[in-house]
């Protein structure tokens, strides 16, 4: 039998935002994550995606239950300190919601370069890796841009180019794709295919269920109430359309096909859904 | 970058709401224009840290000479530097010759009388033919123009005018970050230059979250609102923008952590000193040296 090795475990998490006790963010989760898994957390907006990425990305730590990290286990004391950072954050990258919250720094450049400094390389090294990370992403005419003259999608590829330069071995994603114009979110599914190719780990928050129709080896369906609602492979969450339906994932409505109005469960991540 | 520009065209604004979109347009324009900065120019060659060190010998210089022909000279050299920098004298003249006579004309205008600076009289502008009791002070028998006040007064404007244009010609020389990052120089620590940095790439979008509050509000008005009205609701909405901004706070230093923030920054070392810049940097630097000895000779 294959040993598998868990990337995070979650075992009875909750989460409660300080002075919010009463509505919880999230409420007894049960999680795994294993090496090389492409894992895709579902849920409407505001069912806790976000909260639980940012406890995977030992920002938060949980309020109640168990969270280890590569096999251990993760206390504000074990978060004390440079070594934590200087051996997590190396292994760990995070591509936030809002690229205007994750790109802080005045131009591209900066932004880019902005890990590999505090990792401790030298500037000769940051240059050379930030030059061949926007040649590769195309953003090689940006570099000296500041982000807040960037389109949506150009602040989203620099926001994954300023995680690509420490090349983590587990990415950690929030919607990746939400307001983006198709073009970008078509690049963006490539680029997570080709992550998985390379045989990093993902976890990417999304209610795009593109994502998972194409990338996915385990989904977690986040239900409104906070709770897990369901665990399964792809194909089993997504066939579920009752459970995509609760989960706020689909929606049912009336609408116009071939001239006449009728009611039906809209799975628009299929292109051949009608 | 325009800003409320066609909103105003088409939507008569009110006094409060154009009054807040012309300041987010004057800031936005006055921080963030970076289009001479990438013009063909001799100072825009230079490495910033040059220019910061140079200049920052040359406001020294302007900061101790206590003659007008030592600041004369500096100020014909900033003249000589614009043009050689290709920025318009226009736009030059403007932003220094607004600010001047607006600021420091009012603090030296008093110190040209006899009242404040006692002298030789060139012009008088009344005369009272005795000394006037004021209450706990006493007025001379004439209130005069005096020599020494002018000079000095000469003097105030024209130190000042030499500094805002030195400013002002480094600030549209060089692109708002490298400035930034070539205050390293200076000794500036780098935590501050990092909040600064920080401070300049969210103004922008905080101006535009207003301005777009303001619009939103607007599409949805029916009929005019009072002035008293308009002042409470902007005041409110500035009490919210506040919120957002320490949401928005919050979340960026998370997005720091996330990204191996180590609570001390490093900023990349792009710049290039070459021999350009170590002459200018010498030239600078025997320039004033010799201006601060001509100045104490005179």
């Amino acid at each position: 039998m294959v040993k598998v090795n868990p990337v995070f475990e979650l075992k009875g998490v909750s989460f409660s935002y300080p002075g919010q006790e009463a509505q919880p963010a999230l409420q007894g989760l049960d999680v795994t994550v294993n090496k090389g898994q492409c894992v895709c957390i579902l849920g409407a907006n505001g069912s806790g995606k976000s909260t639980l990425l940012k406890i995977l990305d030992c920002l938060y730590l949980p309020s109640v239950g168990l969270f280890k990290a590569f096999g251990s286990e993760v206390d504000s004391r074990s978060m004390e300190g440079n070594r934590f950072n200087a051996n997590f954050r190396k292994r760990v990258g995070f591509v936030f919601q809002d690229p205007d919250v994750q790109l802080f720094l005045p131009t591209v450049r900066d932004e880019v370069a902005f890990a590999p400094l505090q990792s401790g390389m030298s500037d000769k090294e940051v240059l050379k890796l930030v030059d061949e990370t926007a040649e590769r992403l195309g953003l090689k005419n940006l570099l000296d841009r500041p982000p807040y003259r960037l389109s949506s999608g150009e602040k989203k590829k620099v926001a994954i180019a300023s995680v690509v330069t420490l090349d983590p071995e587990v990415w950690l994603m929030d919607e990746p794709t939400a307001s983006l114009d198709p073009q970008t979110q078509s690049w963006i599914i490539d680029f997570i295919i080709a992550l998985k190719e390379k045989g990093r780990t993902l976890v990417i928050a999304t209610h795009d269920l593109e994502i998972p129709f194409v990338a996915a080896d385990r989904c977690y369906v986040l239900g409104q109430d906070h709770r897990l609602l369901a665990t399964g492979s792809p194909q089993e969450i997504l066939e579920d359309q009752d459970l995509l339906i609760k989960a706020n994932l689909i929606h049912k409505h009336r609408h116009l096909h071939n001239g006449y109005f009728h009611s039906h469960k809209h799975d628009h991540w299929r292109s051949s859904g009608h | 970058m325009a800003s409320g520009g066609p909103f105003q065209e088409i939507m008569p604004l009110d006094f409060a709401a154009k009054t807040l979109l012309d300041t987010t347009r004057a800031i936005e324009q006055s921080v963030f224009q970076m289009d001479l900065a990438s013009n063909n120019g001799f100072l825009q060659a230079l490495d910033p840290r040059t220019k910061v060190a140079s200049f920052f010998m040359f406001l020294l210089l302007a900061a101790f000479s206590k003659g007008l022909f030592i600041l004369s000279m500096i100020y014909l050299l900033s003249l000589s530097l614009a043009v050689a920098s290709s920025i318009p004298m226009s736009l030059f003249f403007k932003r220094v010759w607004i600010f001047v006579p607006l600021f420091t004309g009012f603090i030296a205008l008093p110190a040209i009388f006899n009242v404040v600076t006692p002298g030789d009289d060139v012009f008088t502008l009344i005369c009272f033919g005795h000394p006037v009791s004021l209450g706990p002070f006493t007025l001379p028998a004439s209130i005069t123009i005096t020599r020494q006040g002018l000079v000095g007064a000469t003097i105030l404007i024209t130190r000042v005018a030499v500094s805002v244009s030195l400013t002002i010609l480094l600030v549209l020389t060089t692109r708002w970050m490298d400035l930034l990052d070539a205050l390293s120089v200076l000794k500036v620590p780098q935590v501050i230059i990092l909040v600064v940095a920080m401070t300049y790439r969210y103004i922008h979008l905080f101006l535009r979250s207003l301005e777009n509050m303001l619009l939103a509000r607007k599409s949805r008005l029916f009929a005019p609102c009072a002035t008293v009205d308009e002042h409470g609701w902007i005041s409110s909405r500035l009490g919210v923008l506040v919120g957002k901004s320490y949401h928005l706070s919050t979340e960026v230093h998370l997005a720091m952590i996330s990204r191996g923030w180590s609570g001390t920054p490093r900023s990349l070392g792009k710049f290039q000193f070459d021999i350009t810049d170590k002459f200018v940097m010498a030239l600078s630097f025997v320039i004033c040296s010799a201006g601060i000895l001509f100045d104490k000779l005179l």
